[in-house]
Formats: structure tokens, sequence, C-alpha cells
């Protein structure tokens, strides 16, 4: 097998992992859209301030200290405690839940019946006022990530060598394995887990039955005594849980900080692939655009356009493929009426 | 008691169907035209002009722009920042191609190629709509940005990939690089301002503008009653456009002076003007001028009750203002969603019927 050809796939192996952390983001929006017909643009955001308040609530850093400090000229930072990684976990969930409870409470529930431009509108105002919260709570410097469920198990750091070591014999001389990270297989796996879990809950729960009744039609579910307002919490709080496991692998791969919520903006080409009611269809486009990305900038940005078209390749093949497509690879067919 | 049509006959159908159908309003318009073209350039410093009068008005052209896009036309970009830099970087391969051409050509020549860009990015427009043509213009926001960063000849081969204002006039006055009087940065900016309400104005009020009106309200009714939904869209995306390279080209050569462009047109540009008609109001030119001045005004403002009263740290007011700003637009989506200028209209219907409630 010749060289060049090893290190594209090698590439489109790398494009593959990155896809399934593109699907993990965009499974949060699929959420929220298909039960309540908001495209919430926040998701990034969320996933940013739950990696956020993570990172705080391990550190056991004071909450708005800075604000604190300036204005009563005290000099708190923090507890003087580290807390468990799964208790750390599991406050970050309640603070989700509370924030689900929030945004419905005092935002959407005021919007009921808008149009859904405008309910756009302010979930990007939502993403806004969540940043800047998160910078006020904890702080806008860069922070590390270390999740420890006991000592010495940790979300694993740098390539894998056990690949790297079964496929040295593949290539010639310079050839040293495939570099797959190990943390992109982790995230794999646990994208994997998650959306069969989701299925599962949506197919064969009562809350989940419930929750695609209220995606079918709100009057109707509604009427057959379905509580619209839990299920929008629920529905939040998922998608919070979604974005917590999203921003940890994000933030253990990049450390926490705002380019995170930047990644909510690369799965909405994601969505656009894969349709956005269809939980299979962000899995399926956030491979496609993971790996489409990375070959184009391996075989054609780097070489010729002078690199970086990460930035905008996502963007442009979701636009070209919307063009021969509407409603993306797996979403329900747009039919419209006067 | 002075703010009634009492009184007031129309004679002519031009009479009848002018902007300002009362007096009062015709008379405040003129004033306030008065006071911004022959009062404010002799009473201003450079830190007025710089910190105030030229973002409020080259912002103000972008939300002119933006609204006729997305409040006019009903048709969601997210690619503001993006064409704001191609009217920059055009304006710049200009001034420095034609050093002896006044500058008003420049920035109206780099309004009609951000037109023409503005229009190839509109072509999807005609085959998707809503959410998925807002993230169809994130395709041009990072395209573009990107382009203006990887393409040498853009930015003339210079080290820093920076572009930089040469010193050009316009009927002999300075206009751009370090040695500009402010007035004169001020007036220049001050009269595409004003030119490009009135257009806008004339244009949202006209027969394109009721297309346009149209098609936002439901675009398959609008095709079936006649409306050209390929020239209505397009036509929304060229002057939305050109209006939108005027502000970018203002906004490099006379305000900033020097510009990198992922940093100053970067997405949250385009999140700021559309923030600007959201608080402003989507579809009145009024509104554009409304918000502006309210997102140019709020960190002013900001900075000095944070920082020089309470003493807190730029940073902490900084996020601050993040806060305030997401906490505003939620605010006015859920209360007016029709912004200040609904707040105005409001205001004026009460003060017509003063001193009675009804």
């Amino acid at each position: 097998m010749s060289e060049a050809f090893l290190y594209t796939v090698e590439v489109f192996l790398n494009g593959l992992m990155a896809g399934v952390l593109y699907a993990l983001v965009a499974l949060g929006f699929v959420l929220i859209y298909k039960a309540s017909g908001i495209f919430n643009f926040a998701q990034g955001v969320m996933a940013l301030f739950a990696a956020m308040t993570l990172v705080g609530f391990q550190n056991g850093q004071v909450p708005f200290a800075h604000l604190i400090n300036a204005t009563f000229g005290l000099h708190v930072t923090t507890f003087g405690w580290n807390l468990h990684s799964t208790v750390a976990v599991f406050l970050t969930v309640l603070v989700m839940i509370a924030l689900a409870w929030a945004v419905q409470r005092f935002v959407f529930r005021h919007l009921v019946g808008q149009e859904p431009i405008i309910l756009f509108m302010a979930t990007i105002g939502l993403a806004y006022f969540l940043e800047g919260v998160a910078d006020l709570m904890w702080g806008s410097e860069i922070k590390t990530l270390d999740l420890c469920w006991a000592v010495g198990a940790c979300l694993p750091q740098g390539g894998n060598l056990w690949i790297e070591q079964a496929t040295e014999g593949l290539g010639g001389e310079g050839f040293y394995g495939f570099f797959i990270d190990s943390l992109d297989i982790v995230a794999a796996l646990v994208a994997m887990v998650l959306v069969a879990a989701l299925v599962a809950f949506a197919q064969y729960t009562k809350q989940g039955r419930a929750m695609r009744a209220v995606a079918d039609d709100h009057q109707a579910a509604l009427s057959v005594g379905v509580s619209l307002n839990f299920i929008w919490i629920l529905v939040w709080s998922l998608a919070g849980f979604v974005a917590l496991v999203a921003g940890i692998m994000w933030g253990a791969k990049s450390g926490v900080q705002f380019s995170l919520s930047l990644i909510a903006l690369k799965a909405l080409p994601v969505l656009m692939l894969g349709g956005f009611t269809s939980i299979p269809g962000a899995i399926v486009g956030g491979l496609i655009i993971g790996v489409g990305e990375k070959l184009f900038e391996f075989l054609i940005g780097a070489p010729f356009l002078g690199g970086a078209t990460e930035n905008w390749f996502a963007y442009m093949l979701a636009l070209v493929f919307l063009v021969f497509r509407p409603q993306g690879l797996f979403g329900e067919k747009i039919i419209e009426r006067v | 008691m002075f703010y009634r049509e009492a009184g007031e006959f129309s004679t002519t159908y031009k009479d009848d169907s002018q902007t300002f159908p009362i007096k009062f309003d015709r008379w405040r318009y003129y004033f306030v035209l008065f006071v911004a073209v022959f009062v404010i350039p002799f009473m201003v410093n450079d830190y007025w002009v710089n910190s105030i009068f030229l973002p409020f008005l080259i912002y103000a052209i972008a939300a002119i722009g933006l609204n006729i896009l997305v409040g006019y036309c009903g048709q969601v970009s997210l690619g503001t920042g993006g064409f704001m830099a191609v009217g920059a970087y055009a304006c710049y391969k200009l001034m420095t191609s034609f050093p002896d051409v006044s500058m008003f050509v420049h920035v109206i020549i780099a309004g009609a190629i951000t037109a023409v860009v503005g229009v190839l990015f509109g072509l999807p427009s005609l085959r998707i709509k809503g959410f998925y043509l807002a993230v169809a213009t994130l395709a041009a926001q990072f395209f573009l940005v990107w382009l203006f960063n990887r393409v040498p000849w853009f930015y003339n081969y210079s080290a820093s990939g920076q572009i930089n204002a040469p010193e050009r006039d316009t009927f002999g006055v300075l206009i751009t690089g370090p040695n500009t009087e402010a007035w004169a940065a001020y007036l220049f900016c001050v009269v595409f301002t004003i030119v490009s309400a009135v257009i806008a104005r004339n244009l949202t009020r006209g027969s394109v503008g009721r297309k346009w009106m149209a098609i936002r309200d439901m675009d398959i009714a609008a095709e079936i009653i006649g409306v050209n939904p390929l020239t209505a869209k397009l036509s929304a995306f060229a002057i939305s456009s050109f209006f939108v390279g005027v502000s970018g080209a203002l906004f490099f050569s006379v305000y900033l002076g020097a510009v990198e462009v992922g940093e100053v047109f970067g997405i949250n540009k385009s999140f700021l003007v559309l923030f600007m008609i959201i608080i402003g109001g989507l579809g009145s030119i009024f509104g554009s001028f409304a918000g502006a001045a309210f997102l140019v005004l709020l960190p002013v403002a900001l900075k000095v009750v944070g920082v020089d009263w309470l003493g807190w740290p730029t940073d902490i007011v900084a996020h601050l203002q993040l806060v305030i700003v997401g906490a505003l637009i939620i605010v006015f989506l859920i209360a007016e969603p029709h912004g200040i200028a609904q707040l105005w209209r409001v205001a004026k219907e009460k003060l017509r019927l003063w001193p009675f409630p009804h």
C-alpha cells in the first residue's frame, strides 16, 4: 500500500472521529427542535457553560468570585476543596436542569405561538446571555478539564498506542501507524451509547412517547393530557445533558474556552445535511462533514488553497447540498400551503 | 397639542403621500437634518466623533441594509460581517489602485461590488428559507473572511496581512488617514447615512418594498398574486448588500483606518448588526437608527458606570455587557417584538390624542 493512500486513510479516520464530536453537539439541537420547533442556537454555549460549571465545581471555585471581589474589595477565589468528578458531574446535571427550567419559565413560555424565526433570534439572545453569565461566574481564562471517576481512571489523552502499533506494519520505512486520539475513540463510544439511549427513551418510555406526541402536534398532545411545560423542561434538560457530554469531550480535547461555543456553529451544517428532525441524520451528517472537511483540507485545501479551509468547507458543502435537497438527507419533506 | 393632522389639507397626491404627513414631524425632521449637517460639525472633537458619532452613523447604514433583507424581505442573514468585509476590501483595492479619484466614488463602487457578491450568496435563497438560509449565509461569512485572510492580492501582499487606509480626499478635504479632521470624517459619513436612509425609506414604501413585504409575509402566496420571487429576493439581497458594503467601506477607511479581517468583520459583527435591528425594530428605518444608537451607546454608558464610577475591571464590564445585551434581546422579543420603533409609534399615537386618552 502506498504511503499517500495510508495517510489519506488516517485523515479519513480522524475525520470520522471529529464527525462524531460534531454529531454530539448536533444531537442536542435535534432533540429540542423535534419537541418544540425551537432551533436552539445556544446549544454550543450550553456546552461551554456546562463544561465551565463542571470545572468550577471540581476545583471548588466560588461563583462570581471576580465580581464579588471587585465590588466588595475581597479576595475570595476558592472554597478550598476539590470535589470528586462524579459529584461534580451530578451537580452540573442539576444546574443544567435548573437552567432548563429557567429557560422554559422565563423565556419560551412567553414566546409560545411566535414565529419560528423569532424563537431562533431569542435563542441567539440566550446564547449571549449564557456566555456572559458563564464568564462572570467562572472567569474567562482557558481551563483544563480532567475527568477522573476513580484513582488512575481518567479520560485518556494523546494518541492510541495500540492502534499505532497494530497498523505500523502496513506502510514502508517512514510509516509509524495510524495516529488516532484515544479521547476521540472514547467520544465515539459515548456518542453511540447516548444515541442508543435517546432512541430507546423516545420509543419505549412513557415520557418519550409524550415527547414524540408533542413534537407531532402541540394541541393534540395537550388535548390528550400531556403537559407541554413538563415535556419542554424535560427536553431542555436532555439537551443540557447532551451539552454537558459534548462539553466534556471538547473541553478535554482542547481546553474549556470560548471557542467551544463556536463548535455549535459547526453543528449547524451537520444538521442541514442530516435534516433537522432526524437523530440518525445528525450522526450521518456529522460523519460526512467531519470526513469531508478533513479530506478536503488534506487533499485540496492545504496544498492548493493556503490551508484553514476547515473554517468554511462545512457551510459550503451544506449550502450546495441544500440547493438540491432542501430538507436534508433524512428530514421530513417540506410541504408548503397557502 | 402641536402634534396632530387637524388643519392640514392636502390638495395634491404628492402632498398626500409624503413621508411625514404631519407638519410637526416634518419640521422636526428638517431640524434634525439641520443640526446634523450644520451644527454638530462645528461642535465636535475627536473623542465624540470617534467613539460615538462615527460608529453610530456607520452602523446605522449597516442596520438599514440588514433591515431591508431581514425586516422587509424576511430573509434572515448572518453574513453581514462578511459583506462588510467585501465593502472594506473593495474600497481598499480601489483606494490604492486609483489614488486620484474622490472617496465618494470609491465608497459607492465598493457598495456596488458588495451588491454583486450579495446576489451571488443570495441565489440559494430561491430554494431554501428560514433557518436553512440563515445557516447558508454563515457560509458567506466564513468563506469571505477566509478569502481575505488567505489571498494576498486582497491586502496588497502586506507583511502583516492588515489593510491600512492611505490618505485620500474628496473635494480637496482629507477624509481618510491619521491627519483627518474630526468634522470632515463626520460630515462625510453623515452625508452617506442621510442619503442611504432617504433611499431606503422611499424604496420600502414603493412597489419594490411592497413586493419584499409580500415575500416576507408568505412567499408562496406572494408568488400566486404575481410577485416574482426571483427578482424580489435578489433585489433585496443586492440593495441590502449595497448598504452593508458602503458601511463596511466607511468602517474601514474613515472609522478604523486599519483592519484585520478576522477580528473586525468576524461573526460577532454579524450578530451585532442583527441585534441592532431586533432591538430597534424589524421593518423600520427609524428602528435601524434607534438600534444602532442603542448598541453604540450601551458599551460607552456601561464603561462610564462600571469602570469609572464603580471601579470594576474592564473584563467584568465586558462580560456584563454580554449578559445585558442577551437579556435585552429576549426582553424585546417577548415584550415588544417590533422594537424601539414600535415604542416610538405608540408614543406618537398618544401624543396625537393628548391630552385625551382615546
